[in-house]
Formats: C-alpha cells, structure tokens, sequence
C-alpha cells in the first residue's frame, strides 16, 4: 500500500486491542448475557480486518502468521469432541455438563461443557471469515 | 406492529424478487442478500413483537420474547453470510472468466 | 418360512452361484447345474404336494414381510397353483435340458441366459403360489424384467433391443394398471390377501369401484398375456433365443394374464361386463391371432401369433365358463363348468404341443441357420425326427384326432356353441357370434399349421438356401421335444389321466362354493365325441383350411398377405416416438438455460399454489388480537427502511448498491434492538460490517451495474411476478400470527424458557438453545461455513488452467 496512514494505522494499533479484548469478554459473556460464540467470533474477525485493512496484508501474514483453514478444522474438531466427551460418559452425542468449582483467588468457577463447544464455533467463525475476506482481498 | 412489520417484509420480497428476477449475476446477489433479511424479519414476525423482555434469564421478567425464532435467526444470519459469500465470488469469478455478467449470454447452447 | 416358501426363492438363490460355475468350472456347460433345480422342485411338488391339492387340499402357510402395510409374503398352494407350478418346473427343466445343446458353452454368455432364466422361473413361482397381491404384484414385474433381459440376450441385436423394451413397456404398463386394480379391492375390503377378497367378493360386487378395480386388473392380465390389442410386443419378443421362447412366450409367462383372469374370476365374475370383456377379447384375439400368423413367413412369427390366438382361445373359454357363477344354481351352470375345464384342459395341451414346436422349430434354426419359410424345404428326409415332432406338434395345434389338441379344440367348440344358449346378457342376440368366429379362426388355425409343417418339410430341398450343412440335430436336443411330442399323443388317448389330479382341482380353485358338501366337478373327457355338431365343425375346419391352402398360390399374392408387420405396430412406434420428441420440446420450454425462467417458474407456481389454497380453505385472516402497539419512531424507521429497499432495483451504480444495501442490513439491526433481540442485533451489526468490507474486496472485480436492457413485456412481467410474492409473503405472515392468535396456539419455547438456567445453567436463553438445546444445529451450521469457505478457496486459489469453460 502506497498511502500512508499514520493515523488509521496508529489508531488502529490501539482499537484492534480493544475491540479484541470486547470479543473475549462477548464470548465468555455470552452464556448469561448477549453474545458468545458467534458473536464473539464475528466481533475478533472484525478486529483482524480492520488490522489487514489498516496496514497490507503481507505485513500482518508476518506478524499473525495463522493458517486459517487449519484453524476452521482444530474449532470444528474442539466442538465434535466436546459433544463426544458425553458420549463416552454415557450420555448422548452433545450432553452437557456443568459444574461449580471452586479455585483459589477467583472463587466460585462456573464450568460447563457449553464453553469448549462455544469455542470451537468461535474458533471456527474467526477463521472462516478471515479465509473468505483474505481470499477474495488477495486476490489480484 | 405485526402487520406493518409482515407488510414491510412483503416489500423486502417483492424487491429481492424483482433483483433477482434481472439479467445482472451482481443484481441477483442483491436480491439474495435482501431476501434473506426478509426471511429473518418474517420468522421475527411470525413469532410475536415486542410482548416480552429479551430472553435474558437475569431480566427476571414476567415475560420473555421468544427465543427460539431468535435462535433460528442467528443461526440463518451465519449461513446467509457464507452464501453470500460463496455467491458473490462466483459471480465475479464468472465475471472474471466470461467477460459478462449478462446471464441471457451466460447460459449454455440449449442442448447439452 | 416353510418349505414352499423356499422353494420359491430357491432359484433366485441359485442365480447367485451361476456366474461362479460358469467362472470356475468352464468345462462343464453352465446348464446342467440348473437343470438339477427344476428338475428337482417339479419332484417336489410331484410327490409332495399333489396330493394335498388333488384332494381339493391348500396348502398354505406364511411369513411376515411388511406387516405394517398388510404385506405378508403368504404362500397359497391350490388346485390351480398346482397346475402352474407343474407347467413351470416341469416345461423349465425340459428347456433347460434343451437349452444346454442349443446354446454353445463357449460362444454364448451363459452366466447371463441362465441368471435371467432362474430368476424368472422363480419370479413366476413367485406369482402363481403367492396369496398376498402386492407380493405378486412385485413377483409379476420381475417377470416382465426377466423376460425383457432375455429378449435382449443377444443384446448386439437391434431387433432384440427393440423386441425387449416393447414387451417391457408394455408389459409394465400392464402391470402398473394391475397394481392399481389391487390397491382399489384393497380399499374396498382392506386387505391384499387373494382368499380372503374373494371370501368378501359379495362387499367388491356392491362397490362402485367394481368397474375401474375389474378393468385395471384386466389390463394386467391382457398386456401379459398378449390378447388384443396388447398381443403386439410378443411377436417382436421372438427375437430371444428359442429356449426362452419356448418357456416364458408360449408355456408359461404368458399365461400369467390367464392365471390372474382364472384366480380373479370368484371376485369379479357373475357380472356381464367381465363374461364379455373377457370372451370378446379373448374371441377377437383369437381370430386376429389366426389370421395374422397365416401371413408370416418367419417359422417363429407364425409360432407367435399362433400362441396370442391359443390364449385368445383360453381367455375366451373364461370368460364363458364365467357364467357359472351368474347361474349359481340349476342344471344351466353346468354348462359353462365344461368352459372352464375346456380352458384349463387346452392350457395344458397348449403347453405340450406349442413346446415341442418351438423347439423343433429351434432345431430347424440352428441347424439351418434359417427361419424363413420361403428358404427352408425338403428337409422331411434330413431331418426325420424333426419331422416327426413338428408333425405330432402341428396336427395336435390343427386339431387333427387322435391328439390332445382334437380333444380340446371339440371341447372348445362345445363351450361356444353352450355360450349361445346363455339365457342373459343379450346372447340371445349375439351368442351365434361366438361359435362362429371360434370356428373361422379355427380354419385359419389349420391353414397356418399347414403352412408351418408342409413348406419346412416338403418341397424341394435347396442346399444352395443354408450357410451350413444341413443334418439332424444331436439327440440331447431332441429329448425335450420328443418328451413334450409323448405327452401330446398321451394326453390324446387317455385324457382322463389328467381328470382328478389337476384339472378337477383347479377347477375348485376358479369356481370356490359352486359345488359344496364336498361335492366334485364332473370331469370325463373323451377322445370320440361321437356324431356330433363339434365333428362336423372340425371336418368343415379340415376341408376349408386344405382347400385355401391348395390355393395359396392365388391369394398370397394379394398385398395384405405381402404385409408381415402387425397393423398396430405403427401406432405402437408412432406413439412412443411422439412420447419421446413431446417429452424433450417439453423439456427444451422449461430448461432453457436462463436463471429467470426457473425462478419465474417457481414463483408463479408457488404463488399461485398458495394463493390457491388461501381462497380454498378462506385461510386469510388479520390479526387483531394481539397486536402489539406502534411506536412513533417505529413508522420513522419502516419508512426509512421500506424507502431504501424500493430504490435498490433503480439505481445503475454498483458502489452506491453496496453501500445503500450495507445500510440496509444495519437498518435490520436496528429492528432487531427494537423487538428485544439483542443477541441478532449485535451478530447483525458485525456481519454487516464484514459483508460490506467483502463487498468493497471484490469491488474490483465486479461488473459495472448497466441499465437493464430486457424487453418492456419482460420488465412487467416480472414487475408482477415480484408483486406477487411480496404479497403473498405478506398475506402468509398475517394469516398466521392470526391463526396462531385465535386459536391461542403456545410457542414451543416455554421449554427453553423453564430449563434454560436448569438443564443448561445459562441465562441467555438464545445462546443456550444455539450451545446446548440445539447443539447439533450449531454444529451442522459451521460446518456448512466451513463449505462455504472452501468453496471459495476452491473458487479464487485453485483456479482450473487451461480449460475456457468449466
């Protein structure tokens, strides 16, 4: 890219970091309250994008050097495990399970079976959309 | 509300109808892409407007809308991304290929 | 499962081993392994089951199949089964016998013929011994299947390709009618068992479904067993080679159209549409039969229509004998059991007699190389054991004494000159008919007989005619015929043999309740009629046919005898070539390679299907309860947003169409704020965000947005077809909020709503649901992304080189 955008590409740099830090909490928020996985997802491509968009794609392939459609398979890999984890239990394909467990300085830990499988999807939404926009963005 | 909402739906398909109904491959995406916010909009509809808190259990209402058109929706709204997605780079790839995005020229010789 | 149950299968599992036998042990011929089977169920049925049945015994016995559907695979062994079931392995064991000298072990694909061959015998055991119709029905189709794969053995041939798919198509066809007619009886008396309709024949006669359910299973009965105006495909059908011909197109499948008519009689007869349907079809059939098969000159075409005309005979017997069952009391009925016997008496004779000429006449051909009645002669001295069997076959067919076939044919007459005396059904006025085109077709019969034996066998022997050395066949070949050739003479002279053993018995079957208290038909059948009407018939039919075959010379030179081919013929392939060339203009007005018509197509038909319905079911309701209030910021935004949409069509500018319909998809966010979805809201926001940048990359690559070019008439229509949808679309969400309001239908969701925080210790109900309640959904949705994705990778990173259109 010729231009330069010294602001966009500083603004950016900060921005990039919020709205990733705003994915994870959408994500973990998303059990009680708007958000999860999709969401979550949707919300860290965008943060991505806008990385790609501010500065070239070939810097930024450096810097997150991802193959995103290894990562498609690892979420959708994540997800069919978490739904066979209950099969080996006993239960049917995709049972869920929670539990409150108790660790030290956080307190009470809510965990259910639902987080891993959240992150799969999430996983997943990341990775597609970046492999779609990359895709089509490189090429020339 | 249900009846302006289910009228502007039906205007959302006559016009994605229409779009996909002309010779331009990048119109009929168009139109894809405003069907499927119909769509969305209709399932919304069909389940009742604005009777209930939304579905957050921590709302403690009395009343709650009904999630699972809006389960339905999300999951619909992905897909209809993708599609698009899929749609519009086949179209410009066709585009790429044939020098045309006039499906009238795009269709084959009438035996195959 | 008992025996006979396997019995029937037997066959199919034998099919199974063929191809291995004939892999791994080439030097003995495929044949004699299957020889063993027919061989061995005719003893079966010899010495285990005639018993039973010539005591008026059933055996009966049965598996569950589809029980749910009333499908039992139910095996029903009577007198008339019997019969049948005799006929098939007895005539299937003696062409097999046949079979394995008439085709070379080395030249001919024998793991075929005989696959194709066992599966039909076991397909027509199937038919015969079966009680539940569905059962038979798919027996029956494998039938027609099996006999149309053995037509096109030869399948190089075009004529045998041609022959295969018209008896097929026809047979088929006969058989769907068929199936149709069961499902009717079905309907009417709620079950697909054969007995126990006819225990409830009484319940289908008062139905006003009698008519279509009778004429349905006719048809199914006529097309298989080739009565006018069906009979068309078994002449083409002699282009399979002669075993086959002997065995499905004269002995036995053929005779599954006279099996269905004989078990089907106590359920539909006793009504004057089946006496005259069945005897005027059958009658015509014969007389067309005969007269056709005098203009042959191909040995084979003269056998097959001589055979339509034999069942024609059969048929028409049937339909006589069928009027027992009307005068079911008195002396009359009496009268027309002779019918019956006749038919049963003459399908046995027709079985012996017409298999041994076929078999002569596949010695002929394969000897000579020639069916061609105008090339073959002289070969009385070359052939003597030939001769002999065709001359007992074709007197016996001629209806010359002292063989099975004078007998008959004097029975025959018999029946007609009784069907005169009917006392119903206008016969007063029409009954003179019958006896008198029975006793035309008879003169014709004779003068094709003569044809067949006298130009093969007299004349001038022309060696110059035949490719090979002409000699008589090995005997192996000759035992079958010589076999069948016995039981003609035998049956001639003491005909009585058959009387209690299987003609009595099936006469049972047919007429069930017409003799009761344990009461037997009168069956005595003899060779001398003495001075009767029926000998003067005969000794008319000897000195006409003799006389016009003294003058042939002068009539075959008219041009109607010139004219091999079957006038229907032309009907037949005009027909189904129009159904070919209509079915593709059909095709070429509906695919026609634009995207608009399809969807044009669609939208029509499902609006107008809809609309349908609504007026129908006045369906078309507003809602009124319910309803929740407007907002004024809500008219604001619907405006803004209906506003938008409307522009889209109008605008030529492709950045300005992406960016109006990126607003668009937030404007829906918006919506989803507004009606508490929070969840929708924010995916929406997000998406659309990445679909505009996805828009706005492949930007570059898009064609620029020109002004519609299409023909006003186009734009309007499709203008209406638009309208129409959205109407539509608009009319459906109304009228069912309404309906769902007035009837006070609750949403499913209260489930999701109770057990979100139990089962799945979420609050968000939406994300539950997508996590938990319906994980599986979720998971087939990415991966439907995940498609999606790599379609595109598929699309842009591995583009096909080298080939312009893919």
């Amino acid at each position: 890219m010729k231009t330069n955008n010294l602001l966009l590409q500083s603004v950016t740099q900060v921005v990039t970091f919020l709205i990733f830090a705003f994915s994870i909490y959408l994500f973990f928020a998303g059990h009680n309250n708007p958000g999860g996985g999709f969401i979550g997802g949707l919300m860290t491509a965008s943060a991505l994008l806008l990385l790609y968009l501010a500065f070239d794609i070939q810097s930024i392939k450096k810097a997150l050097a991802f193959n995103y459609v290894n990562i498609i398979a690892i979420g959708l890999i994540i997800s069919l495990a978490t739904g066979m984890v209950s099969m080996f239990l006993g239960g049917p394909f995709l049972n869920q399970y929670d539990q409150y467990v108790h660790v030290p300085l956080f307190g009470e830990v809510h965990l259910t079976t639902a987080v891993p499988f959240d992150l799969g999807i999430y996983l997943v939404v990341v990775a597609i959309a970046l492999v779609i926009i990359l895709a089509i963005g490189e090429d020339a | 509300m249900e009846i302006l909402m289910s009228i502007t739906v039906g205007v959302l398909f006559m016009v994605a109808t229409y779009l996909m109904l002309s010779r331009s491959i990048f119109r009929i995406v168009m139109g894809l892409v405003i069907i499927s916010h119909g769509a969305h909009l209709l399932i919304l509809t069909m389940g009742g407007l604005q009777n209930g808190m939304p579905p957050l259990l921590g709302q403690e209402a009395a009343n709650y809308t009904d999630p699972l058109p809006q389960a339905l929706i999300l999951t619909a709204i992905v897909i209809s991304f993708g599609l698009t997605a899929f749609v519009l780079v086949l179209a410009y790839r066709t585009y790429d290929a044939h020098k045309t995005d006039d499906l009238d020229q795009l269709r084959g010789t009438s035996d195959e | 499962m008992t025996f006979l149950h396997w019995a029937i299968i037997s066959p199919f599992l034998l099919a199974i081993l063929i191809p291995f036998f004939y892999r791994y042990i080439p030097k003995i011929h495929t044949g004699w392994f299957v020889f063993i089977l027919p061989l061995a169920l005719f003893g079966y049925f010899m010495q285990q089951m005639l018993q039973t049945t010539s005591q008026g015994g059933v055996v009966e016995a049965s598996a569950p199949w589809v029980p749910s559907l009333q499908i039992f695979y139910t095996v029903y062994l009577d007198g008339l089964s019997i019969l049948f079931a005799l006929l098939i392995t007895g005539i299937g064991a003696l062409v097999v016998l046949y079979s394995i000298y008439y085709l070379d072990k080395k030249k001919e694909a024998l793991n075929n013929f005989y696959v194709y061959l066992l599966m039909f015998m076991g397909a027509m055991l199937g038919v015969i011994i079966s009680d539940n119709m569905i059962v038979l029905y798919v027996f029956w189709e494998l039938t027609s299947l099996s006999s149309a794969l053995l037509i096109s053995y030869w399948f190089q041939r075009d004529k045998s390709i041609y022959g295969a798919q018209k008896s097929m198509l026809i047979t088929v066809f006969g058989g769907f009618a068929m199936l149709g007619g069961f499902a009717i009886l079905y309907s009417i008396t709620g079950t697909f068992s054969i007995q126990e309709t006819i225990a409830s024949a009484d319940l289908v006669m008062a139905s006003n479904l009698f008519i279509p359910a009778m004429i349905l299973v006719l048809l199914g009965a006529f097309t298989k067993s080739a009565q006018f105006p069906f009979h068309i495909w078994l002449p083409d059908a002699m282009e399979a080679p002669t075993p086959v011909s002997a065995y499905l197109h004269s002995a036995t499948m053929v005779k599954a159209g006279l099996y269905l008519v004989a078990r089907f009689t106590p359920v539909f007869a006793g009504v004057p549409e089946w006496f005259w349907i069945v005897s005027g079809v059958g009658l015509f059939t014969l007389f067309w039969g005969s007269l056709s098969a005098v203009r042959q000159k191909d040995l084979k075409g003269i056998l097959a229509f001589s055979t339509i005309s034999q069942l024609g005979l059969i048929m028409s017997l049937l339909g006589v004998g069928s009027a027992s069952l009307y005068f079911n009391d008195g002396v009359e009925n009496a009268l027309y059991h002779a019918a019956i016997m006749t038919a049963i008496f003459h399908l046995i004779n027709h079985a012996t007699f017409k298999g041994s000429l076929f078999m002569a006449i596949g010695i002929i051909d394969h000897e000579t190389g020639t069916r061609d009645i105008n090339r073959l002669g002289g070969l009385m001295t070359i052939m003597p054991v030939t001769f002999t069997i065709t001359l007992i076959g074709a007197a016996s067919m001629a209806g010359i004494p002292p063989f099975n076939g004078f007998i008959s044919k004097e029975m025959f007459f018999t029946g007609m000159l009784e069907a005169m005396e009917i006392s119903a059904w206008n016969m007063q006025t029409f009954g003179i008919l019958f006896p008198v085109i029975a006793w035309v077709a008879s003169i014709f019969t004779f003068l094709y007989c003569l044809i067949l034996f006298f130009k093969t066998f007299t004349g001038k022997f022309k060696p110059e005619n035949f490719d090979k050395h002409v000699h008589e066949a090995p005997i192996g070949m000759l035992i079958s015929p010589i076999i069948l050739v016995v039981l003609v003479i035998v049956f001639g002279l003491f005909p009585n043999l058959l009387a209690y053993s299987l003609i009595e018995p099936a006469m049972q079957s047919i007429l069930p309740g017409v003799m009761t208290g344990g009461e037997r038909f009168y069956v005595d059948i003899y060779l001398w009629h003495g001075f009767e009407l029926e000998l003067f018939m005969t000794m008319g039919v000897i000195a006409l046919g003799t006389l016009l075959f003294i003058y042939m010379k002068k009539w075959s030179s008219l041009a109607i005898y010139k004219k091999e081919s079957d006038i229907l013929n032309p009907l037949y392939d005009g027909s189904l070539s129009a159904l070919v060339t209509g079915s593709q203009k059909i095709t070429r007005a509906q695919i026609t390679g634009r995207l608009r018509d399809y969807l044009a197509y669609m939208s029509i038909f499902i609006v107008l299907l809809l609309a349908y319905t609504m007026f129908r079911y006045d369906a078309f309701s507003m809602p009124t309860e319910n309803i929740s209030p407007i907002p004024g910021y809500m008219w604001v935004l619907v405006l803004l947003f209906i506003l938008t949409t409307v522009v889209v069509p109008f605008i030529n500018d492709r950045m300005a169409v992406i960016i109006i319909v990126g607003a668009l998809g937030f404007l829906v966010a918006i919506f989803f704020v507004a009606f508490r979805a929070p969840d929708l809201a924010l995916t929406q926001f997000l998406i659309e965000t990445v679909v505009v940048v996805l828009f706005l990359l492949a930007f570059k690559h898009l064609p620029n947005l020109k002004k519609e070019r299409t023909k006003p008439r186009i734009q309007v229509t499709n203008a209406i077809i638009s309208v129409g949808v959205g109407v539509m679309v608009t009319l459906i969400g109304l009228s069912s909020y309404a309906f769902r309001q007035e009837n006070g239908l609750e949403s499913i969701s209260q489930y999701f709503i109770d057990n979100s925080y139990e089962l799945a210790a979420g609050e968000n109900m939406v994300n539950v649901i997508l996590v938990d309640f319906r994980g599986l959904d979720t998971i087939l949705e990415v991966l439907v992304l995940a498609i999606a994705a790599l379609g595109v990778i598929t699309l842009i990173k591995l583009r096909m080189t080298g080939r312009e259109d893919v």
